[in-house]
């Protein structure tokens, strides 16, 4: 048994045993959604439906259905891809690098923010595949061996490194999510109902109790967890692959995003073409996946009772992961500024001056009110331990990278070189559609997942009871 | 399987439905095709064989809809000598229309003229202008007229012939034909025939722009009514006043000759100063332009007229003070030193100001140098009253017959509708038009006339200089030539093209097949500076009473549209005006100055497109409903206009754009002043403007110089970009992480001399026509989407510069608020730029493409490949000259594109060497590398090195000015190698290291230092 430092707050409170976790976490799953869960579910539903109609109209008419034109060739597209999966950064660095790291304090909230990482990159994936003019040949883009002579990928480009970066992210990324989710799965399974039925009389009720039993929670979990039984065996084998698959993830947080990054830094265009961008976008993506992953927990605590788990504690930490990533970003900001003058290039020092005081201005402010300026608010404790504006201020985090996004992409391409070109863009309602769209997607999944997965690492979590639960902890202090 | 039975007729059976026109005619019963039911019942098929033939034909028909839909090619079935499938045909022939003359090389594929090229007939007038290079599509305009038309209803010309001759022969009253000027010498004899057989017929000229203020003036002049051939070549000094004589200014040929003395490397340049009330082409390209309004040019021409008086020590006409005296004197200075090597032109419909001018042109000693009397246009010829005459006529109930050739006048006279109400009273109104215009759908028949291109003819446009018109396709439709017609209406048998061969080997030349093989005669006499016969009489200028009028209306002709007889054609309307840039579109033109005291605005919307409010135009008891467009450069209180929109009748592409100028030109004078008022109204226009950005932003973009800085340092305007690098100052070219392409078969490079462009557009259609460019309509080109491959990008000068900037302290963000405006009217300069892909050896679009559509040739070419495209437009971002074009739709074949691609007529002119691009990929300029290929190929077949100047793009053949030079600069001796080695010779933002294949070279202005 490990013990704690009394100074430290207890991360699980309100006087739990090991057996009230276990009821705790399996609640949701095991009884019905209430009337907030469906109205949620039937408004994300709805949202995707939506999304899909825009973007089967979009594959059936063509591209221009979007507000893009011959200078600004990306926009919302591309925006939401790196919005999202800047979001989908959280959930593998909560569950791999604070797993190297020890923090305990992951263990409450690492599930869902890998799940919200899954998810969020499900939704990424979708941009890069409808914004191609011909999605129909998109298998061009995997390194397929082929008929047609020495047709081959080109390396050279950073959109093939996407291809590979975000396949990689996901697959690691999932099967990580899904060793943790063995044994509890089990513990769902254990406590299951077998289902018992009547002998059947005839062929009919064979086929239905057949039936009724392969649908059956039970089995479905059995399924789930892989016969997973608790032997001291498997978990040393689970821990061991833990911790291969946190090690393996750990330079993959880094990478996806510096190689989404240069998608842009690689290019000429200026404000794109700037070193700075790999760590640059890596601490964003950190920042915007905090973000949502405290959007998603505030509500998600509530409305599952999870307040015991995921305390006061664990949104203070998050608030102050937030508030230096977000220093960090609004450090690169104004070193990107600060090149743009020292570099003596017009054209850069234009980008920038353009960015801050042209047409897409308002964009800009709103991503420095939303990114530079509310979190340094996080610096007073009151305002970190608030829950209400740690929601709001989540929010606003989510908004000001959306608009750091649109404005890298947007605001660069459409002033660049050649004044001739120059152009401006705004969104058509398929734009708009295909985003809300991603949004009630995701939500969609979000909402499936918290009815049907345990959203707390349940077998994790009960390690560290006895050194952080508040009853054993004030039980010795005593 | 037993072989008992035939089971269908053999063709010696039937040999009459071989022979008849379609031999499925009659329905095959069963029985017929079983022979009798006697043998079927008697047929000895049995269960297995009857298995054996359904399962083989079931396969047979898997197989056969596994096969793609056949469409119909028809081989020839005797191939004719000259042509060869794969191979183009070229046929010499001739344009003409507008009063616009062209020499044109035809190029057919497959029996379709698919492309125009200027034949370069020695210096003698004429060019190929957009219009003309468009009117290759106009040949397959869906709205032509399939067959001749009896009150709109389709008749045969057996009929149309029989009622027509009755009417002609039974009328007691005129018959007139009302047509614009005729050139053709055959046409004008067989007219004098068709007098001889109908004794009241008549001619009436109706122009539908009227030069009679410069044949009057002429008239005065020298007591006799023509116009004289510029040589703008000549001229050292050139003084304009509104005469936009590079676009639309009596002829086209004044841009080749005008460039050919603007080459600073002779040493010289002419000295052009422009004086306009509208921002023109011509004042775009000149050194000193003056925006005046329009009303105040005969004070202009009468101060100059003195101040060179002046310098001759004669007597003053007391002219009036002008705010540009000072100017005044010097141009008179510098004219007066140039007497007989200088030229002053004047576009004003005002004869007085003509008659100035052409003493003026006198005085210097100017004809017979620069203006040729020896050698007439016969171009413009109609007087501005004969029309008025003829509706006079036609209210009196004199007309009995009225045959329209090449004219609207319902849509093209400022009083329509007095010529409609006139019209009604005429007995028999017979129309030529190719198809259902304003003017045929009132007349009573319609006898459609083929395209030139499908036609034979002569032209005579210049003294002494004669061209031949051929057909290069039979005709699509049941149409007639006119001549044709009126040999056929005279009971004469002969067709034209004997009438016409017959006529030229008589009068013209015996020398029939050699003039039709080069498409022009020039028999112009060699012997010059003969002064012509006639005495200059001094008119002594009057001064007619200038009405004083804040605002007046200058009516113009845009080089997209001109007069609006190719309103249809899409290419055309999708063809960026040179200045505005605005596409789709006619509107009132305003100075900014103007625009801000009248509370008039422009505005961009969200996304990026152009608004603009609208006003009530009232000219007189006239009212138009139009769009402002703000234009720099223009003289306050002038308002332009642009003929050739507002049609009704034009067709698919052409009907209800823009609005009709026509109305205002009353009197035939472009420049109205009287009565006229604007008022501002509810409402909102929409333009389509290709180009939303004006300035350069203080970048270097278009590099320019004056031609005294060139003299001392040919390099001036043209600094060579250094990188600071740890080894010292080095060209971007020797800093590069890439290694070079290999080039060791060609390297293909392009010279765009920005000194000779001057912006007319011509090689953007040409584009268009070689490379089946797509043509996307107003809301797409307003979308910023055009599918253009080669843009002209005009930049306005701007009053703020960095030096400017730097001197009164101005900060970054308020210089470049500044920089975006264009500068103040009066000080205005403009520049134009071709810009195609440029070819990067470098090409920022080649790495980012994730699967390699686009790829480096070993002849320094950008390839694209679209089959292997996925169409992320990664490379379209990160191209720096923004030149690449997406298919953001499918533009062939689809509904909501209905342009020429959406018809089987319109497709005729695609060019079967290049791909139609389908949806979702992404395209742009290859330099026509179907000529490239056809080039090396020829050379390989021939056993020998490509020639250069063998191989030419399609804005190069398009470029009468010569500014675009296309070829291989491994071959040291090809002209493209010595222009690389011009010290005006730059790359397109040299910085980004890109190594273009395509350079530019300075633009040189000879400004007074």
């Amino acid at each position: 048994m490990k013990h704690e430092a009394s100074i430290r707050e207890p991360l699980i409170i309100g006087n739990k045993s090991l057996h009230d976790i276990s009821e705790d976490i399996a609640k949701p799953i095991e009884t019905s959604a209430n009337k907030w869960w469906w109205s949620l579910f039937i408004v994300s539903v709805t949202a995707m439906l939506w999304g899909f109609g825009c973007i089967f109209y979009t594959i059936g008419t063509g591209i221009g259905v979007w507000g893009l034109n011959n200078t600004v060739g990306w926009a919302w597209d591309i925006t939401n891809f790196v919005w999202w999966v800047g979001i989908g950064h959280a959930g593998t660095l909560i569950s791999a690098v604070l797993l190297l790291f020890r923090q305990k304090w992951r263990l409450s909230i690492n599930r869902s923010s890998e799940a919200m990482t899954i998810f969020a990159v499900i939704q990424a994936a979708i941009f890069p595949g409808i914004h191609m003019g011909r999605i129909w040949v998109a298998y061009f883009v995997f390194p397929l061996p082929n008929q047609f002579g020495s047709l081959w990928v080109n390396f050279n480009s950073p959109l093939l490194w996407d291809v590979f970066a975000i396949s990689t992210y996901f697959t690691v990324s999932l099967v990580f999510w899904y060793m943790g989710l063995i044994p509890d799965f089990a513990m769902i399974r254990d406590r299951a109902v077998k289902p018992v039925f009547k002998k059947a009389k005839n062929f009919k009720e064979k086929i239905s109790n057949f039936l009724k039993e392969q649908t059956s929670s039970y089995n479905i979990y059995s399924i789930l967890s892989f016969g997973w039984s608790g032997r001291a065996k498997h978990w040393q084998r689970h821990e061991v692959m833990s911790l291969v698959l946190a090690g393996l993830a750990t330079p993959l947080v880094l990478s996806v995003h510096s190689i989404v990054s240069m998608d842009f830094a690689t290019s000429v265009i200026p404000g794109w073409h700037t070193t700075i961008f790999p760590p640059y976008f890596v601490a964003g993506a950190i920042f915007s996946g905090f973000a949502m992953v405290q959007t998603l927990l505030l509500v998600m605590r509530k409305v599952v009772n999870m307040e015991s788990y995921i305390t006061m504690q664990h949104i203070e930490m998050m608030n102050i992961i937030i508030m230096v990533t977000g220093s960090i970003v609004g450090i690169a900001y104004i070193t990107e500024l600060f090149i743009a003058w020292y570099s003596g290039v017009e054209y850069e020092q234009y980008a920038f001056l353009n960015r801050a005081t042209g047409p897409y201005w308002w964009a800009y402010w709103a991503m420095m009110t939303c990114n530079v300026v509310s979190p340094q608010l996080m610096w007073f404790k009151k305002l970190r331990t608030s829950i209400v504006f740690t929601f709001i201020l989540s929010i606003f985090v989510n908004i000001g990278m959306w608009f750091e996004r649109f404005v890298i992409i947007v605001t660069s391409l459409h002033r660049d070189y050649l004044p001739s070109s120059w152009s401006m863009f705004s969104p058509t309602f398929v734009d708009i559609g295909i985003f809300i769209g991603t949004m009630g997607f995701f939500m969609v999944l979000f909402l499936l997942y918290s009815r049907t997965f345990p959203v707390i690492a349940q077998a994790e979590l009960k390690t560290i009871l006895k050194s952080s639960g508040d009853n054993y902890k004030k039980r010795i202090n005593e | 399987m037993k072989e008992e039975k035939t089971y269908f007729n053999s063709l010696n059976h039937d040999t009459e439905h071989v022979n008849g026109a379609n031999e499925f005619d009659e329905k095959l019963s069963v029985e017929a095709m079983m022979e009798n039911a006697d043998t079927l019942s008697a047929s000895s098929t049995t269960r297995r064989d009857f298995l054996k033939f359904l399962g083989f034909s079931s396969v047979a028909a898997t197989l056969a809809s596994c096969e793609a839909p056949v469409v119909k090619s028809i081989p020839y079935l005797n191939k004719p000598e000259e042509i060869t499938p794969g191979n183009p045909v070229y046929y010499a022939s001739s344009y003409f229309a507008e009063n616009v003359f062209g020499s044109l090389l035809v190029k057919t594929r497959e029996g379709r003229p698919i492309l125009l090229n200027s034949s370069h007939n020695p210096k003698c007038g004429g060019g190929v202008n957009a219009r003309c290079q468009a009117s290759v599509l106009s040949l397959y305009d869906s709205n032509r007229l399939k067959n001749p038309m009896k009150a709109s209803s389709e008749s045969s010309w057996k009929n149309i012939d029989v009622e027509i001759v009755n009417k002609l022969k039974n009328t007691s009253k005129k018959i007139v034909l009302l047509t614009p000027t005729i050139i053709s010498p055959s046409t004008r004899s067989l007219l004098k025939l068709f007098k001889k057989t109908y004794s009241n017929f008549e001619t009436i000229v109706y122009d539908t722009i009227s030069k009679d203020a410069m044949l009057s003036a002429n008239q005065k002049s020298f007591g006799s009514r023509f116009l004289p051939t510029y040589d703008f070549q000549k001229a050292e000094v050139i003084v304009s006043f509104d005469a936009d004589f590079l676009s639309e200014w009596l002829d086209p040929a004044h841009a080749k000759q005008y460039t050919a003395n603007r080459k600073p490397e002779n040493g010289k340049m002419s000295r052009h100063y422009q004086f306009e009330s509208l921002l023109s082409v011509t004042g775009a390209n000149a050194d000193k332009r003056v925006p005046i309004k329009p009303s105040s040019q005969q004070a202009y021409v009468l101060r100059l007229y003195d101040a060179l008086l002046a310098l001759t020590n004669s007597q003053s006409i007391k002219s009036i003070k002008t705010k540009h005296d000072k100017l005044i004197n010097q141009i008179a200075k510098e004219l007066w030193s140039n007497k007989g090597k200088s030229l002053i032109v004047s576009g004003s419909d005002n004869t007085d100001v003509q008659v100035v001018i052409n003493a003026m042109n006198m005085l210097l000693g100017n004809y017979e140098q620069t203006l040729s009397t020896t050698i007439k246009s016969n171009l413009y010829s109609s007087k501005n009253k004969d029309a008025d005459n003829l509706i006079a006529d036609m209210n009196d109930n004199k007309i009995g017959v009225l045959m329209f050739l090449n004219t609207n006048p319902i849509y093209t006279l400022s009083d329509s509708d007095r010529f409609k109400n006139a019209l009604a009273k005429v007995e028999t109104k017979i129309s030529f038009s190719e198809s259902m215009d304003e003017t045929s759908v009132l007349c009573d028949y319609i006898c459609p006339d083929t395209n030139y291109l499908e036609s034979w003819g002569d032209l005579n446009p210049y003294t002494g200089f004669y061209a031949l018109q051929q057909p290069t396709i039979s005709p699509l439709f049941n149409s007639r030539q006119v001549q044709d017609s009126l040999l056929t209406w005279m009971g004469n048998t002969v067709k034209y093209y004997d009438y016409l061969k017959t006529f030229f080997k008589k009068n013209i030349s015996n020398n029939w097949n050699q003039v039709l093989h080069d498409g022009f005669l020039n028999k112009i006499s060699k012997k010059k500076n003969t002064r012509e016969y006639y005495s200059f009489s001094e008119v002594m200028p009057t001064r007619s009473q200038a009405t004083q009028s804040q605002i007046e209306i200058q009516l113009y002709l845009k080089s997209s549209i001109g007069t609006g007889t190719h309103a249809n054609n899409p290419w055309l309307q999708e063809l960026p005006d040179p200045i505005s840039k605005v596409t789709w579109d006619n509107y009132l033109t305003i100075s900014p100055s103007h625009a801000q005291e009248l509370g008039l605005k422009n505005w961009h919307v969200s996304n990026g497109a152009l608004d603009g409010d609208m006003v009530k135009l009232s000219v007189g008891d006239k009212h138009l409903k139009c769009p402002v467009y703000i234009q720099p450069g223009q003289a306050h209180g002038v308002l332009g206009l642009a003929f050739g929109y507002g049609r009704e009748n034009a067709g698919k592409s052409g009907s209800n754009v823009g609005v009709n100028a026509f109305s205002l030109y009353e009197k035939f004078n472009r420049n109205q002043v009287a009565k006229v008022s604007i008022e501002k109204i509810s409402g909102i226009h929409e333009f389509a403007c290709t180009q939303n950005s004006h300035t350069m932003m203080g970048r270097n973009i278009v590099k320019e110089t004056n031609l005294s800085d060139y003299l001392k340092d040919p390099k001036s305007g043209n600094k060579q970009f250094l990188l600071h690098s740890h080894k010292g100052h080095l060209k971007p070219s020797e800093l590069t992480l890439w290694d070079e392409h290999e080039k060791d078969v060609h390297f293909w490079n392009m010279s765009i001399d920005l000194n000779s462009c001057t912006g007319c557009g011509a090689c953007v259609v040409a584009c268009h026509a070689e490379n089946n460019v797509p043509v996307v309509g107003k809301e797409e080109v307003r979308k910023n989407r055009d599918m253009h491959w080669l843009r002209i990008d005009r930049y306005y000068s701007s009053d703020m510069t960095k030096e400017r900037a730097k001197e009164e302290g101005v900060g970054a963000i308020e210089m470049y608020k500044k920089m975006e405006e264009p500068a103040s009217s009066e000080n205005l300069e403009v520049v134009f730029q071709p810009v195609m892909c440029q070819h990067c050896n470098h090409a920022p679009c080649e790495t980012v493409c994730p699967v390699a559509a686009t790829t480096h040739s070993r002849e320094g070419l950008n390839h694209m490949t679209y089959n292997r495209c996925i169409g992320t437009r990664y490379c379209m971002n990160n191209c720096p000259y923004k030149v690449r074009r997406f298919n953001w739709f499918n533009y062939a074949g689809n509904e909501q594109f209905d342009y020429n691609m959406n018809d089987d007529l319109g497709k005729m002119v695609l060019n079967p060497d290049v791909t139609v691009r389908g949806r979702g990929v992404m395209e742009k300029c290859t330099m026509c590398i179907q000529n490239i290929q056809k080039s090396k190929l020829d050379a390989k077949k021939e056993r020998r090195k490509i020639k250069d100047g063998e191989i030419a793009c399609a804005c190069e053949k398009a470029c009468d000015t010569g500014a675009i030079t296309f070829g291989d600069v491994l071959d040291k001796d090809s002209r493209v190698s010595q222009e690389k080695k011009n010290p005006r010779s730059y790359y397109l933002i040299e910085e980004l290291n890109t190594q273009p294949s395509v350079f530019y070279k300075t633009k040189v202005r000879n400004k007074k230092a």
